[in-house]
């Protein structure tokens, strides 16, 4: 079973606690956007096999979206970090590093 | 290869049945390989084994990085069905659940399709709108299903409880040639006959690269070696995303965990498929006895074909008011597999943006069914280029918006 610490109300909750938001840190697009970016945005994804970021949201807790660093082959949590940032924050990168070295994700290392 | 047949099984009894060989070889990889499949599961062996067969195509490898069949292939529930709803969806389904009438025969391998039926339980307003829309337009194009009345469930599935609190069975979706088959004979009889047309199959090697050139295939690298290749067909399901990132492009797919579980055999008591979409949950009845059940999959990427408790509590906790019956029942077994998930619950049968290179992924929760109609089309697309049953289901759809949508009749799953 997955448990991650919501960030904001410090509760470590477990899966059923939470709603899974999918992929993080997308850049939108909208109208103007070519046929490709528009698809890559809504359809194209990292998908990967080991370290991951995604957006969660602590559905049946304090109600806020908030992201998690996750390897989606072991389940191993990295850490959590507020929604409102556009890349993951060093220190969550760092410990990510400590632990997979080498690892990458979009243009994040 | 020796035919099997019942003059075989009486010719070996005379020597005691030890005189039965491998049903498929083990061959060390060549160099080179007119084409290369990755992906040793239901529609890879499939894709193979229609390109020699239709096309004449046998210098062929299938690479496989574990046991043939031991993906999603030996790990599903075995529906098989074709009452989908888009005209592109019940040209494939429909194509592969008639090749499923004959398999046996064609492959002289019994794979044990067992043309029982299938329900969909209607247990809202909503599916009950639905599943009549899909029932006309399953009657448009040709696919044999009926909208069936409650009192209509009863009599196909006695231990059915039509008035359960929260959700009573309204009517169905019946497809009276839907059923199921053996998993893993389906896998094997493939690869054995993929086998005795000179195919190498080849286990316990994984790719670990894709080589190219000037945007063209050249060969894939391997745990076993660098295998050159004029065409490459990828169809690895839940790892596709993969071995797409090692042939540098992206994919409209997301992999998560879907779990079954199968309860201790039991006296035969339900002779039918029953799907319930609304509850999440389906169940049927094996030869062994056991009750075979599925539900839901996670709802985030995940590789770790285990699945979780609490999905397991929510599938039993649907099924025990739909068949009360069995409350008392133990479960055996639980496991998991990786699906790959596509926006539209449609597969994607493509040429991609390497030239040579092409992929079969996407099937999701559901794609049991659609081995033998898979891999046909599949065949066609590297032999030829395109396909009438694959066309539809290009990779370009997605920037097209030309979405081939299942949610509906893909509902929880299968
Ligand atoms: C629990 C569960 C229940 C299901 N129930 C049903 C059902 O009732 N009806 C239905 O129609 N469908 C069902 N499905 C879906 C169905 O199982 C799949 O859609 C189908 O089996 C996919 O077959 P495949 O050949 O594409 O993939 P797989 O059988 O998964 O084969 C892919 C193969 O590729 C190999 N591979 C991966 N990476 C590499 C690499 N780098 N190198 C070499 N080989 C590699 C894997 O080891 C694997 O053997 C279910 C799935 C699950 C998990
Ligand atoms: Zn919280």
């Amino acid at each position: 079973m997955l448990i991650l610490t919501c960030p904001y109300c410090g509760v470590d909750a477990e899966e059923t606690e939470l709603a899974p938001g999918g992929e993080a840190h997308l850049k939108r697009f909208g109208p103007g956007a070519s046929d490709e970016e528009f698809r890559d945005y809504l359809f194209a994804r990292e998908n990967p096999k080991g370290v991951h970021f995604e957006r969660w949201r602590h559905a049946h807790g304090c109600g806020k979206w908030f992201h998690a660093a996750r390897c989606t082959m072991t389940l191993e949590v990295f850490g959590t970090y507020p929604a409102q940032t556009t890349k993951p924050p060093k220190a969550i990168r760092e410990a990510i590093t400590a632990k997979r070295p080498g690892w990458t994700w979009r243009e994040f290392e | 290869m020796k035919r099997y047949s019942a003059f075989a099984v009486a010719r070996e009894a005379l020597s005691y049945h030890t005189g039965w060989g491998r049903a498929w070889r083990a061959p060390e990889p060549k160099p080179r390989y007119d084409v290369i499949i990755v992906g040793a599961g239901g529609h890879g062996l499939a894709t193979a084994y229609y390109l020699g067969k239709n096309f004449g195509i046998t210098n062929v490898a299938v690479l496989e990085k574990g046991w043939l069949g031991g993906g999603n292939t030996g790990r599903n529930t075995t529906i098989i069905r074709s009452n989908y709803l888009q005209d592109p969806s019940a040209a494939i389904y429909e194509k592969s659940r008639a090749l499923y009438e004959n398999l046996s025969q064609d492959l002289n391998y019994n794979v044990m399709f067992s043309p029982r039926g299938v329900i969909m339980l209607a247990q809202t307003e909503h599916e009950v709108r639905g599943y009549r829309r899909t029932a006309h337009a399953n009657a448009l194009q040709g696919v044999t299903t009926e909208w069936i009345s409650p009192a209509r469930v009863k009599e196909l599935v006695p231990i059915i409880n039509l008035d359960g609190p929260r959700y009573p069975v309204l009517g169905g979706l019946w497809q009276a040639r839907g059923g199921t088959a053996r998993h893993d004979a389906v896998a094997w009889g493939y690869a054995r006959a993929c086998s005795a047309m000179g195919m190498d199959i080849i286990q316990q090697c994984e790719v670990t690269g894709v080589r190219r050139e000037g945007g063209k295939v050249m060969g894939v690298d391997t745990t076993r070696g660098a295998i050159d290749c004029d065409k490459l067909g990828i169809v690895v399901a839940g790892h596709s995303g993969v071995l797409a990132d090692m042939a540098g492009f992206r994919l409209p797919i997301e992999s998560v965990a879907l779990q079954a579980l199968v309860s201790e055999p039991i006296k035969p008591c339900m002779d039918v498929v029953v799907m319930a979409n609304t509850v999440h949950g389906y169940m049927s009845q094996s030869d062994k006895g056991e009750m075979v059940i599925g539900g839901g999959a996670d709802g985030y990427n995940n590789y770790t074909q285990r699945g979780s408790f609490h999905h397991v509590e929510e599938t039993v906790r649907a099924l025990i008011e739909t068949f009360p019956m069995i409350s008392r029942l133990k479960m055996l077994r639980q496991w998991g597999g990786i699906v790959d998930m596509t926006g539209d619950r449609s597969p994607i049968l493509s040429k991609t943006p390497v030239e040579g290179v092409f992929i079969n992924c996407g099937w999701g929760t559901g794609g049991f069914k659609a081995i033998p109609g898979s891999g046909w089309g599949m065949a066609e697309l590297i032999a030829k280029g395109h396909s009438p049953l694959t066309d539809a289901f290009s990779l370009d759809r997605f920037k097209e918006g030309r979405f081939i949508d299942e949610s509906v009749a893909a509902g929880v799953a299968h």
